[in-house]
């Protein structure tokens, strides 16, 4: 029996991924669900007024999209660091880059994809001029991929803890930080009638950067976790 | 010297109120990461001179009482 | 170069130097912190727009510019002792983060305070300020992790990695707040030139700034003395010297 070339193992990985979190649908609801309860959260804090709550829609809805993917990101891992299939992965030899592209590609199409799909709804609820919702889930297309992957690094280093909910905010709350800058500001431009593409021609350049870099970093980040 | 006297040196026209804390704190902070370290490493040396001492002090009946 | 970097690598050898190194450094630093200090506090001509409270600037610019580069330093430490597994380059970041935090906390305290009597407001969203207080975050981020690992070795390598991404995202993050500040810059603050500076008032902050780069020596050799003190705890030339320090 031959192994797999890397790009089919990739390919089947992602599968599987992506089927057992078909499995429990709950799962994949519940970021959605947290979504719409904090946007509705906002109303709350800043009052009702139409006016206020538009000109704060883009921030929050680049925020909670934002901590919605931070929560869901300590779980890439967790649940194939518990039953030791992590590190059948690092020994496998088709290359680790790679297949933990594939966890990330996974977890982007069940949180980041799903929030940007829905983001429109919520938008309306906040009052956001719809010249903007075409800006907002492309925004939201290409930046909740980036959140995953640098998600992906905390999770990766923080695997291997048992209180590492806490901690992976800290580590990657700073490094979200560009992203929510240009998201926002993306959605901001199309609010004030200017044009969205050159936020989101930056988002889509650190895109491309972190696809090539932060993989590498979440392979020596599962290194040391297996090891410890 | 640029002030006349302590006084003009404390008030600084009014601004003393904001130079001399800046200062202060950043004193005691420096302060804080050069004495931290010293004190830790004294402790650090002393804690390992005891262990030297008590395992020299009592080889037998300690060793046996300790695995 | 090779024989140093063999003995970069071996615990007694820095150990000893880096004690020999501080025992001229430190006295040296202190001095020229004191000298500085005074220097710019009371011999200097207060500055034309800014008066008296432009005196935070020997203290405030010093530290910004050390805890900057003082992350490069962690990070780079982290980077030799990912790749050639050199254990004192380790000890060496460890060492790093927690004076790199405690440079940026005063560069933002300091800054804090300085805007006050400047701009009228203890804090403004200003694009360095901004970047300065993520740079703080990033600092503790590393400490946290460290301090998350039971398994120091683990802890160690985490954080190289941790800190090497954060030094491929420094450029990013100063940049999108450049940027970011750019876009909602509410033109009620008005920033003096900084080129217009006096050479008299120039000389003191050189001085300061070269005083606060060998203060971040000092505190990151001190630092790493104890490090090698608690991770060699078990060798020979530790008890040695372990107990020759507790004679009286």
């Amino acid at each position: 029996m031959t192994a797999p070339a890397a790009g089919q193992f990739c390919l089947r990985l992602l599968r599987r991924q992506l089927l057992l979190a078909v499995r429990r649908p709950v799962e994949i609801g519940n970021p959605l669900l947290f979504f719409a309860m904090v946007v509705a959260l906002f109303p709350l804090g800043l009052g009702p007024a139409p006016g206020t709550l538009a000109g704060f829609a883009s921030g929050v809805l680049w925020i909670t999209a934002l901590l919605s993917n931070l929560l869901t990101s300590d779980a890439v891992f967790r649940s194939d660091f518990e039953d030791g299939s992590l590190e059948q992965l690092l020994l496998a030899p088709q290359p680790l880059f790679l297949s933990v592209l594939a966890y990330i590609g996974a977890h982007w199409l069940t949180t980041g994809l799903l929030l940007a799909l829905v983001s429109p709804v919520f938008a309306l609820m906040l009052n956001l001029s719809t010249a903007a919702l075409g800006a907002l889930v492309a925004s939201l297309l290409i930046g909740t991929a980036l959140l995953s992957l640098i998600g992906g690094i905390g999770a990766s280093l923080t695997v291997g803890l048992k209180r590492g909910g806490m901690l992976i905010s800290l580590l990657i709350l700073p490094l979200y930080m560009p992203v929510l800058i240009f998201g926002s500001a993306a959605v901001q431009a199309a609010v004030s009638g200017l044009p969205a593409g050159p936020y989101l021609a930056i988002l889509g350049a650190m895109l491309c950067l972190a696809i090539a870099l932060a993989p590498l970093a979440m392979a020596a980040g599962l290194r040391i976790s297996i090891d410890a | 010297m640029y002030f006349d006297s302590l006084q003009a040196a404390l008030e600084m026209q009014g601004h003393g109120m904001f130079v001399w804390p800046a200062y202060s704190v950043t004193i005691a902070v420096i302060a804080l990461l050069v004495i931290t370290p010293l004190l830790r490493r004294r402790k650090v040396l002393r804690q390992l001179e005891a262990q030297a001492r008590r395992a020299q002090g009592a080889p037998a009946g300690r060793a046996g009482g300790e695995r | 170069m090779w024989p140093i970097f063999h003995k970069l690598g071996s615990p007694p050898w820095l150990y000893a130097i880096a004690g020999s190194i501080l025992r001229w450094l430190l006295p040296i630093t202190l001095l020229a912190l004191v000298t500085g200090a005074v220097w710019g506090l009371l011999f200097t001509q207060p500055e034309r727009i800014q008066g008296n409270s432009y005196r935070i600037i020997y203290i405030h610019v010093p530290a910004a510019v050390v805890a900057l580069a003082g992350y490069y330093v962690m990070a780079l430490a982290g980077a030799v002792s990912l790749i050639w597994r050199m254990k004192m380059a380790d000890v060496a970041m460890k060492a790093a983060a927690p004076v790199g935090a405690a440079f940026t906390f005063i560069a933002l305290f300091t800054g804090a305070i300085w805007g006050k009597p400047t701009w009228g407001t203890w804090w403004v969203w200003d694009a360095r300020i901004t970047s300065m207080l993520i740079l703080f975050f990033l600092y503790l981020g590393v400490v946290a992790l460290y301090e998350a690992f039971d398994n120091k070795e683990a802890a160690s390598k985490a954080c190289a990695v941790l800190s090497l991404v954060g030094m491929v995202n420094i450029p990013i993050i100063y940049k999108s707040v450049d940027w970011w500040y750019a876009l909602h810059q509410g033109a009620t603050i008005k920033f003096t030139g900084e080129s217009s500076i006096d050479s008299s008032m120039m000389y003191p902050l050189l001085l300061m700034i070269g005083a606060f780069y060998a203060l971040f020596t000092c505190c990151l050799l001190l630092n790493m003395r104890v490090e090698i003190l608690q991770r060699e705890s078990r060798t020979q030339w530790v008890k040695k010297l372990a107990t020759k320090a507790g004679r009286p």
